[in-house]
């Protein structure tokens, strides 16, 4: 069992919890993921590695309670723990890879949303540990949505803020913040976006647009996370790459986005059936003839 | 008595019951079943069947035993050379190795060497007979990557020696194919597998699940920390495509991803969270025993079911029996058949299959005759899912993160035929990261190698 150390709600969708596992965190690098199984009936869920303590022992996942699976793991307590964590999966972060000189050299931006603002911020703090100063621009639908505010601004250089609704700092998307940047006359040489698919894709159009190389970390469907089922396939450029294998770090230029859009959606009717039979129980046997 | 010719029937379920359930399809021998086939044994002196077993069990000194009724006996001769007896009577491909070879064979049929060996496994089982632990320990750790049959086999064979073994397990259950890739009704999880893996451990081996060398812990630090040696059984790898157009559809489904879900992740069970796609009419492309395995799953899972090989009916690697049960049970079988693309509608979801017809060519490499397409013979099936089942190829993560560790051209780890050993000292391989994929026996034989190869350089240090 791995154990749950600390549990909080980061917003009004967003938990976080610090689980034990240290072999996991004395191996883990930024950009890595985990697979997460709560129950012997459970699925296996792959999570962003968001943070992770070697000494302590733990890493931290961030997640969005949005299917039964990780409906699920808000049943457990600080103390109770999961049946396996299992990982570090995945190629750490191509920044890891750079140079002293050569990541001295590169002005960096990230641009995050959702889940994915958790694990921006290892990869961030990671470069201001070695005095580098990143830009980080976080988006979300609206105020109540954010976290991780004040941790990021402890470890970016500029920090920007947008809602959607403008409940909160800039209004607008993550890309008109981009677009703003870029008109103020700053120049970035790598952008990393993690985030809701949509929000990567659109990352990228705009990036390529300014010619700025961006890393994009996918999540696809995946069953075991080490390159045994082939689930997380997605094109990059003229290739099929495995997600869990080969990245989750890709060349977000190079992706093709409407077929992992498309991918994502394999299993959201089963999704939504399960999800139904735990919130309500089994009223929908049968089926309603409308699903 | 029977005609001494032929084999005594072995009980099944009924093809149409079976093919709506995930039940074992063979039922076994009873008691007066087993005695009478093992009566039909010549007891040959130069006993040609264990020659054709790659862990060369002593098959006729077994069979004796059972003969005289005396079943634990055949359980403990069966010990000394396989870990796995209640897996290999059900899986092991006999009429190619032992059975093929039998003395019988030669004028009627030969002896059901299999299930006999199922038979004592089974009864072991059911009696609580365990395989004899090691008296003494000699002090010496090793380290065994992977629980499938090299793994299992590996480290059974270690600890009898008196080796203090531990196996890293990827996935969170041990077993490796025998839990993820081969389905229930061939091979039961909790009757045979927990319990084969269970008699493993009561032989001293630790089994640590949710370790993956590789990412977890690297080969490296295992021989830092004080394991003398390595045996690598990692298994097979990452499944192959055919590169053809639509292949990244919603629909489109390896074997191993299809037959993952549905073994190891038991999603044809109700009160198990992960989904399976239940599709209407599936094709699965292949004709080895992981497709026959994946059919018969998408069957059992209420599709109407198409399998599509390039080759005609002869080349199926399958074995004959699982080709058998799969006809039986209404697989329809389209050979000599290639796909070109699979079809798709606006959503990408998959609606059908465009294949071309083969025939058969001048022999390839591997001695069977190419299959060549018929020029203008394309037609289209449909459907709404297609399961590739075409191999796979080696998994990088330990060869990539392993210092000095040699592969050959096709990625697969370079190991002697004759100890395991591999380019770095002290680090051993066998089974499909070594072959590539091939049987659940042949791994358990290189696994047998390996811990004789393990063993010989440990003592050689002294």
């Amino acid at each position: 069992m791995f154990k749950i150390l600390e549990k909080r709600q980061l917003s009004e969708v967003v938990w976080e919890m610090v689980v034990e596992a240290p072999l996991l965190a004395r191996h883990a690098k930024p950009g890595q993921f985990l697979i997460v199984r709560k129950d012997e009936t459970g699925e296996r869920i792959p999570l962003t590695i968001c943070d992770y303590d070697a000494e302590r022992g733990t890493v931290t996942i961030v997640f969005q309670p949005v299917g039964v699976s990780t409906m699920k793991y808000l049943e457990l307590e600080v103390g109770d723990g999961f049946a396996d964590v299992v990982g570090p999966l995945g190629r750490p972060s191509d920044i890891l890879d750079m140079s002293e000189e050569e990541l001295k050299s590169k002005k960096f931006l990230f641009v995050c949303g959702g889940v994915g603002t958790a694990p921006v911020y290892p990869q961030v703090k990671w470069l201001h540990e070695r005095g580098i100063d990143a830009d980080v621009i976080i988006g979300c639908r609206t105020k109540d949505l954010l976290f991780y505010e004040d941790k990021m601004r402890e470890v970016a250089g500029n920090l920007y803020i947008t809602t959607d609704d403008g409940s909160y700092m800039h209004k607008g998307v993550v890309t008109s913040v981009i677009d703003e940047l870029v008109a103020e006359g700053k120049k970035y040489d790598h952008c990393v976006s993690i985030g809701p698919m949509i929000m990567m894709k659109f990352c990228c159009l705009t990036t390529e647009k300014y010619g700025i190389p961006t890393v994009v970390s996918m999540n696809p469907i995946m069953v075991d996370g080490t390159g045994m089922c082939g689930a997380c396939r997605l094109t990059v450029g003229d290739e099929v790459k495995f997600a869990c294998v080969d990245g989750p770090e890709f060349d977000g230029h190079k992706i093709n986005w409407a077929e992992c859009l498309k991918r994502s959606q394999m299993y959201k009717s089963a999704e939504g059936e399960a999800k139904l039979k735990y919130q309500e129980g089994r009223t929908h046997e049968g089926g309603c003839g409308n699903c | 008595m029977g005609d001494a010719m032929k084999k005594v029937p072995v009980r099944e379920q009924d093809p149409k019951v079976r093919a709506a359930n995930f039940d074992e399809v063979c039922l076994g021998y009873n008691e007066e079943e087993a005695v009478e086939e093992a009566s039909r044994c010549l007891n040959c002196k130069n006993a040609r069947c264990i020659q054709g077993c790659p862990v060369n069990i002593r098959i006729n000194d077994f069979i004796a035993k059972v003969k005289e009724r005396d079943y634990e006996a055949a359980y403990q001769i069966i010990s000394l050379d396989s870990a796995l007896p209640a897996v290999c009577g059900r899986v092991c491909p006999q009429e190619t190795q032992c059975e093929g070879k039998c003395i019988r064979g030669v004028k009627g049929e030969a002896i059901s060497i299999g299930k006999l060996e199922r038979f004592v496994a089974d009864w072991a089982r059911e009696n609580g007979i365990r395989p004899k632990a090691p008296e003494t320990k000699n002090g010496h750790k090793v380290a065994v990557v992977g629980s499938g049959p090299a793994g299992l086999t590996c480290a059974g064979d270690l600890a009898r020696m008196g080796y203090d073994v531990t196996i890293f397990e990827a996935l969170h259950k041990a077993g490796g194919v025998l839990s993820y890739g081969i389905p229930e009704f061939r091979l039961p999880k909790d009757e045979v597998v927990a319990k084969e893996v269970e008699n493993v451990k009561s032989m001293g081996v630790t089994i640590n699940t949710d370790v993956i060398i590789g990412r977890t812990e690297s080969v490296d630090e295992l021989l830092a920390e004080g394991y003398e040696a390595v045996f690598i059984g990692s298994g097979a790898g990452l499944p192959m495509f055919m590169g053809i157009p639509g292949e990244n559809a919603n629909g489109v489904f390896s074997a191993n991803e299809y037959l993952t879900r549905n073994n190891l992740m038991k999603a044809f069970r109700d009160d198990y969270d992960t989904p399976i796609y239940r599709a209407k009419k599936v094709v699965v492309v292949g004709g080895g025993n992981v497709a026959m395995d994946a059919a018969r799953t998408a069957l059992r899972l209420g599709a109407d079911v198409h399998l599509v090989y390039r080759r005609s009916e002869a080349e199926l690697p399958a074995r004959a029996e699982e080709v058998h049960h799969a006809k039986e049970e209404g697989i329809k079988f389209d050979l000599l058949t290639n796909p070109v693309e699979i079809l798709t509608d606006e959503n990408d979801m998959v609606t059908g299959i465009r294949c071309i017809r083969m025939e058969l060519g001048e022999p390839d490499a591997s001695g069977r005759r190419r299959p060549v397409p018929v020029e203008g013979s394309e037609f289209e099936m449909s459907c709404d899912a297609v399961i590739m089942s075409l191999g796979t190829s080696p998994n990088p993560l330990i060869s990539s993160t392993t210092v000095g560790l040699d592969v050959n051209r096709r990625k697969c780890i370079i190991a002697s035929e004759e100890d395991g050993a591999t380019s770095r000292e002290g680090v051993y391989a066998g089974g499909d990261a070594v072959t590539g994929a091939a049987t659940v026996i042949l791994a358990m034989g290189a696994g047998k190698v390996g811990a004789k190869g393990i063993d010989a350089f440990i003592r050689s240090k002294g």
